[in-house]
């Protein structure tokens, strides 16, 4: 096979990336995924080289840890075979990399613009004529929300064509959010602008890339970070997953009109942030992740107060739980709506949450294991149903999970490692791929560097890229007015999705 | 029934008694004092990551300070950040904090609009739009709403319709993409009417200054009525500053 083996977070010579011709490169890849349930595909990307790009596909197998990375040469403006033709999951990949080179597949299903990015190939496509899809018919009307939506939330648009109240089909414009922060990564020359960078892809998972983008750096570096920086991660990602799934219990309670559960969740929030801001300055925990460095090192004194505010919290916690999933009010809200079901999962690669609520147990935590995760021995939550129910469920028992690992980290605090300052400099013409399990699913930063050790390319995938079709598969035939739950249920990123 | 008392009992009270004195626990970096000790000026101004240090006098933009305190840490004697969370202000020129200041930032009574204290004193609506945010200033928003810091204790709310709204609170650096839309929104909201501004980003565009996606040239064309910074802003200088411009008298 021509292919190369590496593990999460590993760095090769890019050159070590066996190239093969387009044809071969889009067998063994569809071959690779195709029936495989525990193989999916975590980045496929171009990078122009001149006329030519080089398109790099990872495919990562949950069962032996390992990710797949090949490659091969095209000439730019070409037509070529698509993968999606063969297995769905590389739809929006495919759709990413005409839409930035324009390289076209003439079977690729449906290739819409991803995001209209400053730079994409053909300036004709704007945001005022995106193709949506239509049904002729007059049993049928069509609703349009968006892009400015009725909360404080992030824009995006949604096209409904319904028949009555019931929904047939949904199509989601993204690409609002667009503000170029790949190309960023590049322009911006400085490590700690770079850095920033990273936390500001999506302010609801500021720990998940900003982790990402320092595992990213340090392999590049070829720098081993000490046991307390791994551990100060760890608590970082889990608390963040903590906070993001109360919040969203008191959003989907909001949108179920239960106002003590909206309140209650939304209060219980509260004590998660503000113990980020104890500790490193800012309640979304901007600010305390740093390549090869510990700005805010987590001090015994301070597990004792993170020991504290887990036990006060969780009572609340369990207790409102307790309530809302006794509620049949709310129990006929969430069950059976919105259902994904297996086969669609693993058809549209779905990752994290919004793979394991069908039973599909994708969770980089346990199958490509960082930071402190290999010692905490991970057992992915599953759900079997894939409705709001299984998804609400997740962030129920996930909350408890990941109380249970702080705990769990905290007896045994590690000795703060000495702060010398690192000298970091990114070896030349490599490549490093990281997968972090961000709260909504697997994030995926790749870099690569050129002859002089500088970055030339940065890709980012945010899990909302694969799971956003998952919201829109969720929806059909369902009543529009359940539409927010489905929505909240999922809670994807628009600005990780449009980078 | 009596499970629902049984929940509400154990909650208590947590609303923020006095959103406008209470103290923030931890260490937030709020409002930077920077003194008058001789440092490498060249070295604090070339490691900020948005230019927001200059030098001679030394200063920080915080309309452009992404609150990353790298500065604070390299230069611990030059410059620290308190706890101030009051930060928002109606002139830009009062973001800009100068060596050897240390001293309030407020919003300057005598340049605002007049009509904004007697129309929107006792209560005002806001229609906010995300342009090109991270959902980092819009959790901040939401929270503000939340029973704890409960901004709408002074008649200050979010509305879904432009149409309802007094003004428009904007978050990120407004992307092209979304350029329109915010056009378009804040065209649907009468008369008289605010525009505010959360977060770095949508102050200075923050570490997306300079990419050729976003699209700032609606602000040239309307007065900013308040500007809120951090990234994000925290709640309590979300509410203190709203409640500043509106009711303050001079
Ligand atoms: S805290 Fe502000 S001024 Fe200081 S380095 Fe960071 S962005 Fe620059």
């Amino acid at each position: 096979m021509n292919y190369i083996s590496i593990r999460n977070n590993q760095t090769l010579r890019i050159k070590e990336i066996p190239e093969s011709a387009y044809l071969s490169f889009m067998d063994m890849n569809v071959g690779l995924v195709s029936g495989f349930t525990d193989r999916h595909c975590v980045n496929y990307f171009g990078v122009e080289e001149g006329n030519f790009v080089k398109l790099i596909c990872c495919i990562a197998d949950d069962a032996t840890h390992e990710i797949m990375v090949s490659s091969c040469k095209v000439q730019k403006g070409q037509s070529l075979a698509s993968f999606s033709k063969e297995m769905y999951c590389f739809e929006r990949f495919e759709r990413e990399i005409h839409e930035n080179f324009g390289l076209n597949y003439p079977d690729h299903p449906w290739l819409k613009p991803v995001r209209y990015p400053a730079d994409r190939s053909d300036k004709m496509q704007t945001m005022q004529n995106y193709p949506f899809y239509t049904i002729a018919s007059e049993e049928v009307h069509e609703v349009g929300v968006g892009p400015i939506h009725a909360g404080i939330i992030e824009p995006g648009h949604f096209r409904f064509i319904c028949n009555g109240e019931k929904i047939l089909h949904l199509e989601i414009q993204l690409g609002y959010q667009h503000r170029g922060v790949e190309n960023l990564f590049l322009a911006k020359k400085k490590l700690l602008q770079r850095t920033t960078l990273s936390e500001n892809i999506a302010g609801d998972t500021v720990v998940g890339h900003s982790v990402a983008f320092a595992h990213v750096w340090e392999s590049l570096c070829g720098v081993d970070v000490s046991r307390d920086i791994a551990f100060s991660r760890t608590v970082a990602l889990e608390l963040e997953r903590m906070a993001i799934h109360i919040g969203d219990l008191s959003a989907i309670c909001t949108d179920i009109a239960y106002q003590l559960g909206s309140s209650v969740f939304g209060r219980l929030r509260t004590p998660i942030v503000n113990f980020l801001q104890e500790w490193g300055g800012s309640r979304l925990a901007k600010g305390l992740i740093r390549p090869g460095s510990n700005p805010f090192p987590f001090t015994p004194a301070l597990a004792e107060r993170l020991k504290k505010v887990l036990d006060l919290l969780e009572p609340d916690y369990n207790e409102m739980c307790e309530k809302l999933f006794d509620l049949p009010s709310a129990l006929s809200r969430f069950e059976r709506t919105g259902v994904v079901s297996n086969e669609d999962a693993i058809a549209i690669g779905a990752v994290g949450m919004a793979a394991r609520m069908t039973s599909l147990s994708r969770d980089i935590r346990s199958s490509h294991p960082y930071c402190l995760y290999p010692e905490l021995a991970h057992v992915p939550i599953l759900k079997h149903h894939g409705d709001v129910y299984s998804r609400v469920q997740i962030r129920r028992r996930e909350v408890l999970q990941s109380m249970e690992y702080i705990r769990k980290l905290l007896t045994e605090v590690p000795i703060q490692s000495p702060q010398t300052e690192m000298k970091m400099t990114l070896q030349p013409d490599s490549f490093c791929l990281s997968l972090v399990e961000g709260w909504r699913g697997e994030i995926c930063h790749c870099a690569l560097t050129d002859a002089n050790g500088e970055l030339m390319h940065y890709k980012i995938k945010d899990p909302s890229f694969h799971n956003w079709m998952a919201l829109a598969l969720a929806v059909r035939n369902n009543e529009i007015s359940d539409f927010p739950i489905c929505n909240k249920s999922f809670n994807l990123s628009y600005s990780g999705h449009d980078l | 029934m009596l499970s629902n008392l049984k929940i509400v009992l154990h909650q208590g009270k947590q609303y923020i008694a006095s959103p406008t004195t209470v103290e923030v626990p931890g260490i937030f970096r709020g409002r930077p004092v920077i003194s008058t000790q001789k440092v490498d000026e060249t070295k604090l101004v070339e490691m900020c990551p948005t230019d927001a240090i200059s030098s001679h006098p030394l200063c920080i933009d915080l309309g452009k300070c992404t609150f990353c305190g790298a500065c604070a840490r390299l230069f611990p004697d030059k410059i620290s950040f308190t706890k101030e969370y009051k930060m928002a202000t109606n002139d830009r020129e009062r973001l800009i904090i100068k060596e050897g200041e240390d001293q309030a930032i407020e919003v300057n009574p005598d340049t605002v609009r007049k009509e904004i204290h007697r129309v929107f004193g006792h209560s005002l609506k806001l229609r906010q739009i995300s342009a090109g945010g991270d959902n980092s200033c819009e959790l901040e928003l939401n929270a503000a709403n939340n029973v704890q810091f409960d901004m709408s204790r002074y008649g200050i709310d979010f509305v879904a319709s432009p149409r309802h709204a007094d003004g428009i609170v904007i978050t990120g650096p407004i992307t092209q993409n979304m350029a329109e839309a915010v056009q378009i929104c804040y065209d649907a909201v009468p008369d008289p009417k605010i525009i505010v501004l959360v977060g770095t980003d949508a102050i200075s565009g923050g570490v997306f200054e300079g990419s050729p996606a976003i699209d700032r040239s609606f602000l040239d064309k309307y007065p900013v009525d308040l500007y809120i910074p951090g990234n994000p802003a925290h709640p309590l200088t979300i509410i203190n500053g709203l409640l500043d411009l509106t009711r303050k008298k001079r």
